[in-house]
């Protein structure tokens, strides 16, 4: 809409110049431990994010997020696997020649992981997008099972059940918020663009977007291939910040995870989705202290396996139940939110368009 | 292959696909009556399987009786959860579609909580794990008890919803649900008494099928759920036939993938989902053709 940057698209600038700074800074100087926690947080919210757009914003529902996500991890991981590293992971076969003595830097990888994602994001799209509701559900459900059963039966490039270890953690802060910042800006962008409109105008009802010319199908393809392409990089961050992949990771528990952050952050507000995603990361870590077995006051206390998934079941059962607008319904933050909020005024209303 | 071999297959596939066709029961009939995609139906299933090891490992409790115990249970659990998650979502698709996704994780996991995730082995009656010999061909007693109970209990379903009134209140309601409110039905005790039903046929499907593999863990409903659920797309979702023929196809196409492809034996999970979506694209309504209230506006 306007030609000339504003006061806060620089606010922008210079705010995301400060976080990567600060990444750039924690890489080194934070706890690893922390550093890992900060890792999932952004590779989350490009999740998250990837998520918002085809649900909050276009109004389809898909649960192939699990099996895209596995593509760009995997692509990812036999890129950068040292060839010497991957005779050590495969040690029933010989990995196919096409990736034996594949070593590439990371910034192609990613972006083949990426790439590809959004390819099979489309193969599956396609068809899939021509159907509503449940139909279109099951299907992308049935696709992301069916990369994962085909990563488990081609061992020649996957290494089979037994996944893939020791992937070089070439990556770090710097790149998994990178890439979760521009996953942020870029979905923001296409939002609030003409495409954007015509993704909400299809979210709301189909029939009517049809009549004023907005071509659904195209539409509906455009907002899940531009999804699955930050799903697929999100995956090869993981498979980074892992260092190692196998094909477990990717079962639908992941998809319902980011299913969960998402209505937690309030499904149709990327702000929402970046708190809820840094909320999960945390909350996961805090309970996954419960569930290791320790000694408390000499007392010898089992721990509770599966505590955390149990917990993070309640939550999305109570957030659909009771609080399905989440932590931010559909309100994102904005410059002009804050500078009302300093300038004491009367409170506008919250949230409008970032 | 020569006939003997084949005939084992054929009995295999016989008893798998009806074990299929009772869960995809569960599913077909609560879409048939409320257009709700039970995720939770293969966590019913695992619940009665559990809480019948549990009633005879912990308490010793008859398996004569610890088996319909559970299945109270889990028809009581399947009434709750229609109460309290299902009919308040009733109206919004995708949030009630949500709320079996999540109903289905907690499950799972408030079982792998409580009892760990490792397997435990399955009380069944000792005279289902003998063999009956025909010459060279062995018939397990299990398969034979398998298609009697389905027998048993398909009749019991089809007498049901023909001849009885909330059997006809539910064919009225999978047509049309407001017509069929302004008739006197009471929608939520025709869904509640679909779940019930739908209940009933998981149990009796998880004590057959985990009679056959006798063991449970927290995850055993997990993967006979899709595949009944496949089994009922396949047939028509929402048509009581549609889930009898399509399960039963189901379960006999996965033996007999595994008898004349044995190479691709360990691609039949593969095949089950592109048939799941072969048909969602090319013919939805399954090979009955069923149509679903939704299609009419």
């Amino acid at each position: 809409m306007k030609n000339l940057p504003s006061r806060n698209s620089y606010l922008t600038v210079v705010l995301g110049a400060i976080i990567l700074l600060v990444a750039y800074i924690a890489e080194s100087s934070f706890d690893p431990y922390i550093v890992r926690i900060l890792n999932m947080w952004a590779i989350y919210v490009t999740l998250v994010v990837s998520f918002v757009l085809v649900y909050g914003v276009t109004g389809q529902f898909t649960l192939a997020h699990a099996g895209l996500a596995a593509i760009g991890a995997y692509t990812v991981s036999l890129l950068t696997l040292p060839p010497d590293a991957k005779m050590v992971s495969f040690l029933l076969q010989t990995p196919h020649p096409l990736i034996a003595d594949a070593q590439w830097p990371l910034l192609p990888a990613l972006l083949l992981g990426g790439v590809l994602a959004a390819l099979v994001g489309f193969t599956i799209g396609a068809p899939a997008l021509r159907l509503h509701g449940d139909y279109l559900l099951i299907v992308t459900f049935g696709f992301s099972e069916i990369i994962r059963l085909v990563l488990i039966n081609l061992p020649s490039f996957t290494n089979g059940a037994m996944g893939l270890k020791g992937v070089p953690y070439l990556s770090g802060l710097v790149w998994t918020v990178g890439g979760a910042m521009l996953t942020v800006i870029l979905t923001n962008r296409l939002i609030n663009s003409s495409y954007g409109r015509a993704l909400k105008c299809v979210r709301e009802d189909e029939i009517a977007a049809e009549a004023v010319g907005v071509n659904l199908y195209r539409h509906k393809t455009l907002a899940f291939v531009f999804s699955s392409f930050f799903v697929g990089i999100a995956g090869g961050l993981y498979a980074q910040v892992l260092g190692t992949v196998d094909p477990n990771t990717f079962r639908p528990a992941l998809t319902y995870a980011v299913m969960t952050m998402a209505i937690l952050g309030g499904i149709r507000s990327l702000t929402g989705g970046v708190l809820a995603a840094g909320i999960y990361t945390m909350a996961s870590e805090l309970l996954r202290s419960v569930e290791e077995p320790r000694m408390i006051f000499g007392y010898d206390f089992p721990g509770l396996p599966g505590l955390r998934q149990l917990a993070f079941s309640v939550m999305l059962l109570l957030l659909i139940l009771f609080a399905q607008r989440g932590l931010m319904g559909g309100n994102e933050f904005s410059w002009d939110w804050l500078r009302s909020r300093f300038k004491r005024k009367a409170p506008k209303k919250e949230g409008g368009e970032a | 292959m020569d006939l003997e071999l084949f005939l084992q297959f054929l009995i295999n596939g016989i008893a798998l696909g009806s074990l299929y066709a009772l869960i995809a029961i569960g599913y077909t009939i609560i879409y048939g009556v409320v257009q709700l995609i039970n995720f939770a139906h293969g966590e019913f299933f695992m619940v009665a399987a559990f809480m019948t090891m549990w009633g005879v490992s912990q308490y010793g409790i008859q398996l004569g009786l610890a088996f319909p115990l559970a299945t109270l249970l889990v028809v009581g659990l399947a009434l709750f959860v229609d109460r309290s998650v299902y009919r308040p979502l009733r109206e919004q698709k995708t949030s009630s579609f949500i709320g079996a996704i999540s109903v289905s994780f907690l499950l799972q996991n408030l079982f792998v909580v409580l009892f760990t995730s490792r397997a435990k082995p399955f009380p069944h009656p000792a005279i289902l794990d003998e063999v009956i010999n025909f010459g060279t061909i062995a018939l397990p007693v299990v398969n034979i008890f398998i298609v009697g109970v389905a027998i048993v209990m398909f009749t019991g379903l089809f007498l049901l919803v023909q001849y009885t009134d909330m059997g006809r209140a539910m064919r009225a309601i999978s047509k049309d649900m407001e017509v069929s409110q302004l008739m006197g039905i009471n929608p939520n005790r025709v869904i509640a008494f679909a779940f019930i039903i739908s209940a009933l046929f998981a149990a009796v499907g998880a004590f057959m099928y985990c009679s056959k593999f006798p063991y449970v863990d927290p995850f055993t409903g997990a993967i006979p759920g899709l595949k009944a659920f496949i089994g009922a797309v396949m047939g028509g979702i929402g048509s009581i036939p549609g889930a009898l023929v399509g399960g039963f196809l189901l379960g006999m196409g996965e033996i007999m993938i595994v008898a004349f492809f044995p190479d691709l034996t360990s691609f039949r999970d593969i095949i089950s989902y592109v048939i799941l979506i072969l048909f969602l694209l090319f013919r939805p309504g399954g090979i009955f053709n069923v149509r679903m209230r939704e299609e009419k506006v």
